[in-house]
């Protein structure tokens, strides 16, 4: 029924970015996550968690998996689940963010997860809801809980530890907020994290992110534990930023051939979706002995229980101290 | 009608006067200055407080005509007289867009019984679309006081040469504003680490450069009067300066938030800090501030931009640029002067007689019959701005909750006080 929260509780209103969270805090998250890992406790564990509390999926960007995933999270753990189908609400008819947030914190949810394609959407919205706001991608600025999962992935593969491993994150890093997202907790977990890609794709000054940079991927994979790939997100690109797919698969996409410069038995990631024949073959991605992609959509269900969980106990913890005052 | 300050230290830029002195005024006109005046009328006692000249604002838009839920030119006199600015020039870029002589005319008429002087920037193509030259010339004789290229730069070389060589035969103003549209369009930051931490699209300083460059080189062709509208990073100074060293008739702006604040003001995606060009790196706002010192930088402007909070209070990339300034102009400057950042004199010029110098105008200036607009300050006064006490119609300032050192006491409009803190 209880966890080991007890030495240092976890506090956090909301998950919005990787950033407000402190080692202890990632370390009781990632804790619970390999707790619900086990098939076992996941679909037969306790659902009194989020008994009585209601989720909302708000999604202004189309996902598949991450929606999915929180949707049968919230589920599993108990919560009354719904998702905001956002192309047929009253968003397209001008209302803005702001109306829509008051429009459903009047509906009193509980806990609020959001995607939103503008950087700091989640952030804004959280200062005007009473409910713990979770952030699934916002723009090109964060996705903390895809980080988290990615996290968890590697500590499951790794024993447990991921201090030390070599860590290259790969492509269109400038678009990416999975990337933003994992540098941070990558360095916080003490992973030492390299970026590549072409110089259009990698942002200003990404050499202060605490990374080490690289625009050849031969050079940058040298004695590499684990190889992150990322989408080439071609929506979000105006204007050219690699001369086509095949140049760009032909430099920066993930094939053996290129594999063979990490370190022997290095694993590959991806968040998805992927463009097979862009950023990574086909063989590599589907090979179970080398890729992780699989395993980071079953630890996305995991990861995100945990993180509903430790907020929902969060959230408790403050009203009743709230109305023992 | 008279009126005496005693023992008041009167700051006169275009003199370089710094001394404690009196001043009196009689019918709207200063009378008399300098130690030991007659006393008469009207006396108050500047122990402590500063003179000098009327603020002149290059750079302020109203929403009258077309947006008065924003801002009308009653509203914006009433925010400027609060902030010790007596004179503005008010931006083309209305609804519809100032790009006639009728419309000059109705603006002029308009901010005729205002406490302020209300001069009128005429916009410099038709619909301020950058492609047709608008009648700079009658215009002119219908009282525009300078021609301004709106939101965005005039993009066409050759239009832009055509213009600035056409209003020469006038003496014209011609302000671009000072950004390359293939680089800045559709992005909401200055391109650094901090902001693609953020995940903000952004655009270098460079864009900011290539643009000074170009007018710069189309002035020397043209022997036109450019103002460099808004720079805002230290990588445009070296194209000022050689450009001052050739003699050439460039001048440049800079807004006060950009000596003010920095990007890391926009923290955690504060809208209000939002503003166009985008706020960049302390070494850019160190720079712009030693700008204004040694007098790279010529003028210093508010760019108030009433915007409603319905605009701003939006997701970062979705939401307005622009601050309301006005009122808060000199008090944001005083507390540079206080921290040792910026001096009084070259800050004063950049707000009086460098502006009235490139318009043309007689204010701006602290001597015996020039018609008595004066702002009267303490320098050192401490105080923490209160974005709801704004006069303006707009409240959208990010200096809102900040503590400033010093504020205006007096505005004096024609020899009469008009505000008084």
């Amino acid at each position: 029924m209880t966890h080991d929260f007890d030495a240092y509780p976890f506090e956090r209103e909301h998950c919005l970015s990787i950033s407000d969270f402190h080692r202890v805090d990632v370390e009781r998250l990632l804790e619970l996550g390999a707790r619900y890992l086990n098939l076992d406790e996941q679909k037969d564990g306790n659902r009194e968690v989020l008994r009585g509390k209601t989720l909302i999926n708000l999604f202004f960007e189309n996902s598949t998996r991450t929606e999915k995933s929180f949707e049968l999270a919230g589920k599993r753990l108990g919560a009354d689940v719904i998702s905001m189908q956002v192309a047929s609400s009253s968003v397209k008819k001008g209302e803005t963010l702001l109306d829509t947030a008051a429009t459903l914190n009047a509906m009193n949810p509980d806990l609020l997860v959001v995607r939103h394609g503008s950087s700091g959407a989640p952030a804004l919205l959280s200062q005007k809801v009473s409910c713990s706001v979770i952030n699934a991608g916002d723009g090109m600025h964060e996705h903390p809980t895809q980080a988290l999962l990615d996290a968890l992935t590697l500590r499951d593969a790794f024993d447990g530890d991921i201090g030390g491993l070599q860590i290259a994150i790969c492509g269109d890093i400038l678009h990416s907020r999975v990337a933003r997202s994992n540098v941070q907790l990558l360095n916080l977990l003490g992973a030492n994290v390299r970026l590549i890609g072409p110089p259009t794709l990698i942002p200003t000054d990404a050499d202060r992110w605490g990374v080490e940079v690289f625009h050849d991927m031969e050079t940058g994979l040298k004695g590499c534990d684990v190889v992150m790939m990322l989408r080439l997100q071609m929506e979000r690109m105006k204007g050219a930023f690699v001369p086509s797919k095949r140049e760009y698969y032909h430099f920066h996409g993930l094939t053996r051939a290129k594999l063979a410069h990490a370190k022997p038995g290095a694993l590959v990631m991806h968040p998805g979706p992927m463009n097979r024949g862009v950023e990574i073959s086909s063989d590599v991605a589907d090979d179970p002995d080398i890729s992780l992609i699989t395993n980071q959509v079953g630890a996305g269900v995991a990861m995100r229980m945990a993180i509903l969980h430790a907020l929902s106990d969060a959230q408790d913890a403050r009203r009743k101290s709230g109305d023992a005052a | 009608m008279s009126l005496t300050f005693t023992n008041i230290r009167i700051l006169d830029p275009e003199s370089g006067t710094d001394k404690i002195g009196d001043i009196r005024i009689e019918d709207g006109k200063i009378a008399e200055l300098g130690p030991d005046c007659k006393v008469s009328g009207t006396v108050i006692e500047g122990q402590g407080l500063c003179a000098a000249p009327g603020l002149i604002d290059m750079r302020v838009t109203t929403g009258e005509p077309g947006r008065e839920n924003r801002e009308t030119l009653a509203t914006a006199a009433q925010a400027a007289i609060s902030g010790g600015v007596t004179a503005m020039v008010v931006m083309p870029g209305t609804d519809p867009v100032l790009d006639d002589m009728a419309l000059i005319d109705y603006v002029m008429r308009r901010g005729e019984n205002l406490p302020v002087d209300i001069h009128v920037a005429g916009a410099l193509t038709k619909g301020l679309s950058g492609e047709t030259m608008t009648e700079i010339g009658l215009m002119q004789g219908a009282g525009a006081v300078m021609f301004a290229s709106g939101k965005s730069p005039i993009r066409d070389a050759q239009m832009m040469r055509r213009l600035l060589s056409y209003s020469a035969s006038f003496n014209a103003l011609i302000s671009n504003h000072c950004m390359t549209p293939e680089m800045s369009n559709g992005t909401v930051a200055h391109e650094s680490d901090f902001s693609s931490r953020l995940g903000l699209t952004a655009a270098p300083a460079v864009s900011e450069r290539m643009m000074a460059e170009r007018d710069v080189a189309l002035a020397e062709l043209t022997g036109g009067r450019v103002l460099l509208d808004l720079v805002s990073s230290a990588e445009v100074l070296p194209v000022l300066r050689r450009a001052k060293a050739k003699e050439l008739d460039v001048a440049a702006s800079v807004s006060i938030n950009h000596l003010a604040l920095n990007e890391l003001d926009i923290g955690d995606y504060r809208t209000f800090a939002k503003l166009e060009p985008p706020l960049r790196e302390e070494r850019d706002r160190q720079a712009l501030l030693a700008a204004v010192n040694d007098g790279t930088i010529d003028v210093i402007v508010s760019d108030h931009d009433p915007r409603p909070a319905g605009e701003k209070r939006l997701p970062y990339a979705e939401s307005s640029p622009g601050a309301v300034g006005l009122e808060l102009l000199l008090a944001a400057g005083l507390s540079q002067i206080a921290d040792g950042a910026l001096e009084i004199l070259p800050f004063l010029a950049a707000l009086t007689c460098n502006p009235a110098d490139l318009l043309g105008l007689d204010s701006g200036r602290l001597r015996v019959g020039a018609a008595a607009d004066l702002v009267i300050f303490d320098p050192n006064e401490p105080w923490v701005c209160d974005a709801s006490k704004l006069r303006s119609r707009s409240k959208n300032t990010p200096f809102d909750g900040r503590r400033l050192t010093g504020r205006v006491r007096h505005t004096v409009k024609k020899g009469e006080i008009v505000y008084s803190a």
